[in-house]
């Protein structure tokens, strides 16, 4: 019984949270490997690209609101995914247009074009800003568990209790549906079959007659949807705060790199390695090891390996690590 | 003369619109936008020695500048003689552990031909000396917290005067820079740029949580200042009778005495503030004008050449048999270097250390766009960039203001796209500097004052 206890524990406290924030982490991982791989720059306005497709679902989920439009059980902010991922596409097809392309054409070095990005950094950040503010924001509506802690309890008689809320059984199902999708884009369509070459070989692929232009426009719709989805998700189940989202640009990067850049199957399960690893070393063990081990051996301190403040720094200690004994990522990517 | 006419125009321009807020807003202002200006100044230096000279792109800038204000700390404040007798062996037992770890894992390196069995010994011998250092520590720490954690909780420092500190600081983060620079610099340029990122906010995350060490989140504040106090200087004599002599016709004007005495006490007041940034403003410049002959000399010189051949054309200037690697780490120590004594600058300005105010944006991003907007590569340039930027970044609110209320006249006063407007100025500033990097970007892309290299 006892070990039970313990697994349920586990599942509770890491398997589930890790699963959650890992595929938010993955979904931002594979927009930026992808800008990555086929328009050659690390995009420093990640975070806040995808916190603008966030701030333009939650504007429509207020709209809907107002005129009382709702999904029941379900979070409204569902419907309006589809109509902000319309906005943001048109959004990153301007920037493209305005900033991106010029430089593109010029055929500027990928440092150029991430100095470039950190300006489109500034800018959406400040639209941001200015149009929803800088503070916390819950837009999440409907059920919020769809399995209590005590019902779970009173269900298996258990000592622990394990709830799993809405939002983290919507994340997954969604980011499953998204990525496989996306991978039987990439692998089954001629689209993504030539966005692959071109990922491959530029020069080869423009001989073998591949349009950039569409590569190119197809490779940022695709990353506006992505970035919509990823931030709605994560804002679902936190909430959304502009800084916050900045800051998630850290362990997205370090999840596509990790994953092997340039490689979306690698981002996606980068994604899962950074949660998972962030999650079990900032776990405090204690309570695992008394229901685990003999009541003589039960420990007195927290178990802890580093303290939860650390979080950000193990996956980027994690990013330092596998750049150091394998560049190429963890799952083959470009070469650095 | 007329190469340099567009430098002076620029400086002249910049200098004019300091003078111009000391007008319109007020002298204290204008004194402290022009200190942060300086050490803006002496950050995109040290960014511009890695990026303009090397092509080495360190997004660490924020770390380094938070390793500076650490020494600041710990070389200024005294001693918590306490804190030391509860858990200063501890933590004295856990340097010689870190050091003994690293000599014995470079002896092991050295000693032995790779092998799998090596790595087997130094994880294990890693995964020995953290458990080890856990048990040391964490008594130590615990105890050192304890005492008088509403004051103190940490060690201190060393109690010697905080100008020390810039130089400390430069070589803190001149260490850190080693140790980055051997892990990162082998990365192509946008992952040593991710790379440096990324470790920074590991050194924010130590500095923010190691209370011992630092206070943390806790900060430390009242540090000692190597000029007056305001305090003192309202009470001393020859202070007042200079305010006296400067504003002896506004104080003629007014008849009563005990009115006149109010006047001039307020403006002892103000001018002491005054005084007092004018002092820093002065130990500042003299920071940058011995970093500014310095840089100038040394880009000019053969090193200089060497360092700008080896950026033009990294597979050339190995081919002539420089040793690109060696220069690289180098130029990386020497920028992160500048980059801390500017730290340990602002907080000694500021007279406060706070870990929690450390943010990518303001640190990192910020720099960037002075070194970019200057000119890379131009020490010039990156100072009138570190000047420009800031002086923007702090004006941007006004601007912004202006702005709104310039478009919006014609809209009521209660409007409410009108209020929304006026609530978000504070954020008008990331929209300027946003835009100016990349409208600089795209028409000038060698930033105000451009690299010049005089061939002869």
């Amino acid at each position: 019984m006892d070990f039970i206890n313990a697994i349920v524990l586990l599942l509770n406290y890491i398997f589930v949270p890790a699963l959650a924030y890992g595929s938010q982490l993955a979904i931002g991982a594979i927009f930026v490997t992808l800008i990555y791989g086929i328009l050659r720059f690390a995009n420093f306005a990640t975070g806040d690209m995808m916190s603008f497709g966030t701030m333009i679902a939650i504007l429509f989920t207020w709209y809907f609101q107002s005129i009382g439009i709702s999904l029941g059980i379900l979070p409204t902010a569902l419907i309006a995914i589809p109509f902000a991922i319309i906005f943001m596409i048109l959004y990153m097809l301007t920037i493209d247009k305005l900033v991106f392309s010029y430089y593109r054409i010029k055929k500027s070095p990928p440092v150029q074009l991430a100095m470039v990005s950190i300006g489109v950094m500034f800018v959406t950040q400040a639209i941001v800003r200015i149009i929803i503010g800088p503070f916390d924001r819950r837009f999440f509506d409907g059920e919020r568990f769809i399995l209590k802690a005590v019902e779970f309890k009173e269900m298996t008689g258990l000592n622990e209790g394990l709830a799993i809320k809405s939002t983290q059984v919507i994340t997954l199902v969604v980011t499953v549906i998204v990525v496989s999708i996306l991978f039987w884009f990439l692998n089954k369509t001629k689209t993504g079959k030539s966005m692959r070459a071109y990922s491959d070989n530029e020069d080869l692929a423009l001989l073998s007659g591949i349009d950039p232009k569409r590569v190119v426009m197809i490779t940022w719709i695709i990353a506006g949807i992505l970035a919509t989805i990823g931030g709605v998700l994560y804002g679902l189940d936190k909430s959304f705060k502009p800084f916050t989202y900045f800051n998630n640009m850290l362990p997205i990067f370090a999840a596509a790199i990790v994953g092997g850049i340039g490689n979306p199957f690698g981002a996606f399960l980068g994604g899962y390695v950074i949660a998972f690893a962030e999650i079990f070393i900032t776990y405090a063990y204690k309570k695992f090891f008394t229901y685990v081990l003999p009541d003589a051996l039960e420990p007195d301190s927290l178990v802890q390996l580093l303290s939860t403040d650390y979080k950000f720094a193990v996956s980027f200690s994690i990013l330092v690590i596998v750049l150091l004994f394998r560049p190429t990522g963890i799952f083959k990517g470009r070469v650095l | 003369m007329r190469q340099y006419t567009n430098v002076i125009v620029a400086y002249s321009i910049m200098i004019l619109l300091i003078i111009l807020v000391g007008v319109f807003q007020s002298w204290a202002i204008a004194l402290s936008i022009l200190n942060f200006c300086l050490i803006s100044a002496v950050m995109t230096m040290g960014a511009n020695i890695q990026w303009g000279y090397a092509g080495l792109i360190n997004f660490g800038v924020m770390g380094y500048t938070a390793l500076g204000g650490l020494a600041a700390v710990l070389v200024s404040v005294a001693p918590v003689e306490e804190a030391w007798s509860a858990g200063g062996i501890n933590i004295v037992v856990c340097f010689f552990i870190i050091v003994g770890m690293i000599f014995s894992i470079r002896y092991i390196l050295k000693k032995f031909p790779k092998s799998k069995k090596r790595n087997y010994v130094i994880v294990s011998l890693i995964i020995i000396g953290l458990v080890l250092l856990r048990l040391v520590s964490g008594p130590g720490i615990e105890h050192i917290e304890a005492v008088d954690p509403a004051k103190t909780g940490f060690l201190g420092g060393l109690g010697m005067p905080i100008l020390f500190s810039w130089i400390v600081g430069g070589f803190f983060a001149a260490g850190l820079a080693y140790v980055v620079g051997k892990v990162a610099l082998g990365l192509r340029a946008d992952y040593l740029a991710i790379a440096t990122l990324l470790i920074s906010e590991i050194v924010i995350a130590v500095i923010k949580h190691e209370d011992w060490l630092s206070r943390g989140v806790k900060n430390v504040i009242g540090l000692k200042r190597p000029v007056p106090y305001e305090v003192d200087l309202q009470n001393t004599p020859w202070f007042i009778d200079l305010v006296e002599k400067f504003n002896l016709g506004k104080l003629k004007l007014i008849n009563s005495v005990a009115e006149k005495q109010d006047v001039l006490n307020q403006l002892v007041i103000d001018a002491s503030s005054v005084y007092v940034k004018l002092c820093f403003a002065i130990l500042f410049l003299i920071v940058v004008i011995i970093l500014l002959i310095i840089t100038q000399k040394a880009l000019y010189s053969p090193w200089g050449r060497m360092m700008r051949a080896i950026r033009d054309n990294e597979e050339a200037a190995n081919a002539m048999g420089k040793n690109v690697v060696k220069e690289h780490l180098l130029i990386f120590i020497l920028g992160s270097a500048v980059v801390g004594i500017a730290g340990a600058m602002m907080v000694t300005h500021d007279g406060l250390f706070t870990p929690g105010s450390y943010r990518p944006m303001r640190y990192t991003f910020l720099i960037w766009v002075m070194v970019i907007v200057g000119g890379s590569g131009n020490n010039f340039g990156a100072i009138l960039g570190g000047f420009a930027v800031w002086f923007l970044w702090i004006e941007a609110a006004p601007i912004a203001l202006f702005l709104i209320n310039l478009f919006t006249s014609g809209l009521a006063d209660t409007n409410a796209f009108k209020l929304h407007l006026i609530d978000s100025v504070p954020y008008f500033r990331f929209l300027m500097m946003g835009i100016g990097l990349l409208l600089i970007m795209r028409y000038r892309p060698k930033g105000i004052i451009p690299e010049k290299i005089n061939i002869k």
